[in-house]
């Protein structure tokens, strides 16, 4: 009866544990043997500082996109941040438990929404509206900023509301026995014991807007300039990669990869970064 | 001094706006979406095929198309992350080694998707040969979902109670035996919690499934032809400003499956936890 016995079993448990690693691994080295070799070729310096992208004439300076990146991630923290906090606060702290088990989920299919209905959204509604009520072309940073916090929202509403949960009850009696408002306690006591949890949300979050496609294609106007104001359109590092990979070729193909490879990056050294806080809450708690 | 209580009712007052505004935000997208597309949407729109590259006629292929390469995702990696999540629980201790599989577990989640599409364009389709087909799609999507099984599979497991298996054990079952027999079948919801977010995010990808699974309207006849997702069919509908009415229906079959795929993942999350509990 027995087809496999426990230590096979066992055995073969232990090489698919290691399947999350080697998928990791195959990326990485993909990534980067298609993407290094280019930027090593062209230059680190002709790469990353230079704002001329024009790959039909061989020069592929990506400086201008990275910019553009930094702009939109930005201003979705702008936007995602107060909503994100302020819907943890209430929630966690505000509402009984049965009201929050409805909200919560509620809010978090915000994040299944998938982006090119976002980007959809943000071109028929939003755009207009910036054009004819702000200025510009309306496909702008702004846009972009706005559709992304609200992307970002959930996960940043998330991770507050378990990090506000995960305060010792005794922190919050003792802002109380000390006379103080429920308000008080929060901005006092529950927020500042609960922030490196909220600070890895919120980087968590950047990584997302960052790493965000298809919505920002639709609603950032893609042109590569360096951005002036927020009205103006830019093109983000995924919009590059997303928008010519479709007909690249040769050296065109690589420069896209070495984008990627830049992206990658900066998403590490952000996930460092979250990692990081999400271990000193952990040492607090 | 502004009096405390004062300070407190603005504040409460304005994290309740904020919470409405999100709220708000939620309902508008719904009901904006299927406002302007319930009306396109009826039998002939979802069981006929598109005409004039998706400006008459309907979206049967790119339904079908959606539904067999979010399945296959899942079929692939499913049992690799709950495998992972089994082996992480059961079958060792905290260790180096769990560390450095959670660290990269954690590392490919924070992945973003077009990194997995390039990745699948050079790996899948390029240098493996699979062009752009089913197979390159739902193995790259595969990839990407794998994270979100693992952890929630290994939350899952967790949440099985040590007596349980105390009991197993105490009547001779072996490891094995007590993992399939008892702390599975227990765990199954909130692993089911999981795969259905996995099929929620595979079914939303698009810049993944372009890069990998190409944009062909065809039905496909084998796991080695390329396809049309509901995503990039309705990304292309309103990129190329080809029918804004088709895009709407397209959207609104789209979200009505994410919806009811969140509400199936709530209701099982409740069951889950409502057995834990009780």
């Amino acid at each position: 009866m027995k087809i496999f016995g426990e230590n096979s079993i066992k055995n073969l448990l232990i090489v698919i544990a290691f399947s999350a690693l080697t998928a990791l691994f195959l990326i990485l080295a993909f990534i980067l043997l298609e993407g290094l070799p280019f930027i090593f070729n062209i230059g680190i310096k002709n790469f990353l500082l230079s704002s001329d992208w024009q790959p039909m004439a061989g020069k592929y300076g990506i400086f201008a996109m990275i910019v553009g990146s930094l702009w939109v991630t930005l201003g979705a923290i702008i936007v995602g941040v107060p909503l994100g906090l302020a819907g943890a606060i209430f929630l966690a702290e505000f509402l009984p438990r049965w009201m929050m088990r409805i909200i919560k989920p509620a809010i978090e299919l915000l994040a299944g929404i998938p982006s090119v209905v976002y980007g959809f959204i943000g071109v028929m509604v939003l755009a207009p509206l910036i054009r004819d009520y702000i200025g510009g072309p309306g496909l702008s940073i702004m846009a972009a900023s706005i559709i992304l916090g609200i992307m970002i929202l959930p996960t940043i509403l998330s991770i507050s509301i378990d990090s506000i949960k995960a305060v010792p009850q005794s922190y919050r009696e003792g802002a109380f026995s000390l006379g103080a408002t429920h308000w008080q306690t929060i901005h006092m006591a529950t927020l500042p014991a609960a922030k490196s949890g909220i600070i890895a949300g919120i980087i968590l979050g950047l990584g997302r807007a960052i790493g965000e496609t298809m919505a920002v294609i639709m609603v950032a106007g893609n042109a590569v300039i360096l951005p002036g104001s927020p009205l103006d359109s830019v093109r983000t590092l995924t919009a590059n990669i997303a928008l010519e990979m479709g007909y690249a070729t040769g050296m065109h193909r690589q420069a896209l990869f070495a984008t990627g490879v830049v992206l990658l990056l900066i998403i590490m050294v952000l996930n460092y970064a979250a990692t990081i806080s999400i271990r000193n809450m952990n040492r607090k708690v | 001094m502004i009096n405390p209580r004062f300070t407190q009712v603005i504040a409460v007052l304005l994290l309740a706006l904020a919470t409405l505004f999100t709220l708000a935000i939620l309902v508008f997208i719904i009901g904006f979406i299927l406002s302007k597309g319930l009306a396109h949407v009826d039998i002939d729109f979802i069981l006929s095929n598109p005409e004039d590259m998706g400006r008459a006629g309907g979206i049967y292929p790119t339904i079908i198309g959606t539904l067999i390469l979010s399945t296959l995702s899942i079929l692939i990696a499913a049992p690799f992350g709950i495998g992972t999540a089994v082996f992480l629980t059961e079958y060792t201790r905290e260790s180096r080694v769990t560390r450095i599989i959670r660290f990269g577990a954690d590392c490919l989640a924070g992945i973003p998707s077009i990194i997995f599409g390039l990745f699948g364009f050079i790996f899948f389709v390029t240098t493996l040969g699979m062009s752009w087909s089913i197979l390159s799609g739902s193995l790259t999507l595969a990839f990407m979902i794998l994270p979100t099984i693992i952890r929630t599979s290994e939350e899952a497991i967790k949440s099985v109670p040590y007596a349980y298996r105390d009991v197993s054990f105490s009547l001779g079952a072996t490891l094995w035996q007590t993992v399939r027999k008892v702390v599975l079948p227990n765990a199954l919801p909130g692993i089911l919690t999981g795969i259905m977010l996995s099929l929620g995010r595979s079914i939303g990808e698009t810049a993944v499934v372009i890069f990998t699974a190409g944009s062909s309207l065809r039905t496909p006849q084998s796991l080695f032809d390329s396809i049309r997702t509901m995503s990039v069919h309705f990304y292309i509908l309103a990129r190329e400003g080809l029918s804004n009415e088709k895009a709407y229906a397209t959207a609104t079959v789209l979200i009505i499956s994410i919806l009811a795929i969140n509400l199936i993942s709530y209701w099982l999350m409740i069951r889950f936890i409502s057995k834990r509990s009780g």
